[in-house]
């Protein structure tokens, strides 16, 4: 199947490739996860039981909490984290968290919403650089 | 982005590693929202709790505060948001040695940077209310919501490294909230209820941030016909920017942006979203809990101003908690020095409830207090924390002060 192609805005972190895991719900690493477990913990989180580890992660936006800008980093050193984040729109900590971190974080896609044109399960490459989201063949459909 | 001569210097390592990390740390922010410069900051704030930081980050702050005193200190006034710990009391709360010893590493660090350990989330009302204007770079959203809708100050939500590089260097990258055109209204919302408490203030803030739910919406609220004072203020602010990531709100009449609705948005062009009495009973309703055992009652987040440890110290006079249920109330230095000063501290804690210094509940290895102390049924007036707290293997109930300190008494929820 023919890859497709999301432009993006220019994010930051390398350029990864991975297992999407979407949600229309949003994010705070505070908020939402049982770090020490790498799972989603809070109970109104619509992923909520799923390990978020080495996952692309898609989300609406991102909510509340400064805490997030440390917590990619330390989620990172103990090689407990995303391998990448997308967003629809992210808020300033989210990304200067994935910036401390090096961690791949994207947002503003062209062609709509991002929770929408991804589906849970499918091959995702990332490329910050330039602003490019590529699906690099379809996954099984998503259950979210 | 466009740089001067200075800022060049840094960016190149002319003065110093920190500041070249700082440099570079923000020139990928500031490019990820498209900020063209930087704008020079007055004062930072830093939320920089061990839970968060983890050995990484207390490492990554370390390996700072090992360079020479000329490559490390601050350039601008920088303090703390609350600590993780306090240290007259960790042990008591369960909280482990290994969790202590990183907190004192992180303090160190902090220090040897010339970063003034004031450990507070309401540093605007107890250390220096920023001015109208003011660029700034603070940390914790409780504390930006606050300073940009009631005081008119320029702050994004700055993480901790956003503040350090900030603080390293005196400036942030010029985007979001630092740009006139960002902070006119998008959304519009007319209040039709009576806010008769604290929590009911934060419960509004709640239901108003949920609806706006985005950093880059700025909602204007019409409507409100109390005069609400910095406590409402706090608690409105806090629970919209926890629910919505919200960082700046116009209450016409009431707030420095908003003299009218004309002034912040074309009335013309935005319709009014109406939040009745039952939104708000309904947003109280959803946490359910009543007649169970309260395991904890917790006034945190933020943290309690005076007025409130007074009202809390008022409550409590006379009285006894249940034995099985804890009662928790965090402030900041400042305020528990006042408090200790005028006996309010005695009065709260002769009832068996505790007084935390510097820290903040959910800042504080939460989920690992919670399992030693085997605190399950959480009450409290912040709206905020019970929008946090669940996500730690806590059960939240919501309710204004008098009923979480009477429930605190009867030991279940009242």
């Amino acid at each position: 199947m023919q890859n497709i192609e999301l432009v993006c805005h220019v994010g930051v972190g390398p350029t990864v490739t991975g297992e999407a895991l979407v949600t229309d719900d949003n994010f705070s690493a505070r908020y939402d996860l049982d770090r020490i477990a790498g799972i989603f913990s809070r109970p109104q989180h619509k992923l909520v039981g799923y390990s978020y580890v080495d996952k692309i992660m898609v989300f609406n936006t991102a909510k509340g909490g400064v805490a997030s800008a440390w917590m990619l980093h330390e989620m990172k050193s103990r090689g407990i984290a995303p391998r990448a984040i997308l967003f629809n729109n992210v808020n300033p900590i989210l990304a200067q968290g994935a910036a401390l971190a090096d961690m791949a974080m994207c947002d503003r896609f062209a062609d709509g919403d991002v929770t929408r044109l991804i589906k849970t399960g499918d091959q995702v490459t990332v490329n910050p650089g330039i602003g490019m989201v590529t699906i690099n063949h379809a996954g099984k459909a998503g259950k979210h | 982005m466009k740089l001067n001569a200075e800022e060049e210097a840094m960016l190149n390592g002319e003065q110093g590693e920190p500041r070249r990390w700082a440099m570079e740390h923000m020139m990928r922010v500031g490019r990820f929202f498209d900020a063209e410069d930087f704008v020079e900051v007055t004062q930072a704030h830093i939320m920089a709790d061990t839970e968060s930081l983890g050995e990484a980050g207390v490492k990554f702050l370390e390996g700072i505060a090992a360079c020479t005193p000329a490559e490390r200190q601050v350039r601008i006034p920088m303090i703390t948001d609350p600590r993780g710990i306090d240290f007259c009391h960790y042990q008591r709360l369960r909280q482990t040695e290994l969790m202590a010893s990183l907190e004192q590493r992180a303090i160190d660090a902090f220090e040897a940077m010339g970063i003034l350990m004031t450990n507070t989330c309401i540093n605007y009302q107890t250390i220096m209310p920023p001015v109208r204007g003011e660029h700034l770079a603070f940390g914790d959203t409780g504390v930006v919501i606050y300073c940009n809708s009631v005081l008119g100050a320029y702050s994004n939500f700055e993480g901790g490294p956003s503040s350090l590089a900030a603080g390293l260097t005196g400036r942030t990258p010029r985007y979001g909230l630092h740009l006139d055109q960002n902070r006119r209204a998008t959304r519009r919302f007319r209040v039709d209820c009576e806010l008769r408490s604290l929590s009911d203030w934060g419960a509004l803030g709640g239901i108003l941030g949920a609806r706006t739910g985005s950093y880059w919406e700025v909602p204007v609220i019409e409507g409100i016909d109390s005069q609400p004072g910095s406590d409402e203020m706090k608690h409105m602010g806090a629970a919209m920017a926890s629910f919505g990531s919200v960082p700046l709100f116009h209450l016409v009449g009431i707030t420095p942006e908003a003299p009218t609705l004309e002034t912040v948005c074309d009335p013309d062009n935005l319709v009014a979203e109406t939040i009745t009495a039952s939104d708000l009973d309904a947003f109280f309703t959803r946490y359910g809990g009543k007649g169970e055992k309260v395991d904890v009652v917790v006034f945190s987040a933020p943290q309690l101003s005076l007025l409130e440890m007074q009202s809390l110290a008022e409550l409590l006079d006379d009285k006894h908690l249940h034995p099985d249920t804890s009662l928790l109330a965090c402030t900041s230095p400042v305020v528990a020095a006042d408090a200790r000063r005028l006996g309010l501290v005695e009065r709260i804690e002769a009832s068996g409830a505790l007084v935390l210094e510097g820290m903040c509940f959910y800042q504080s290895y939460a989920r690992e207090m919670g399992e030693a102390n085997g605190w399950k049924r959480l009450m409290t007036n912040s709206v905020k924390l019970t929008n946090i707290i669940g996500g730690y293997g806590y059960e939240p109930t919501l309710s204004n002060m008098e009923n979480c300190v009477a429930s605190a008494i009867a030991g279940e929820v009242l």
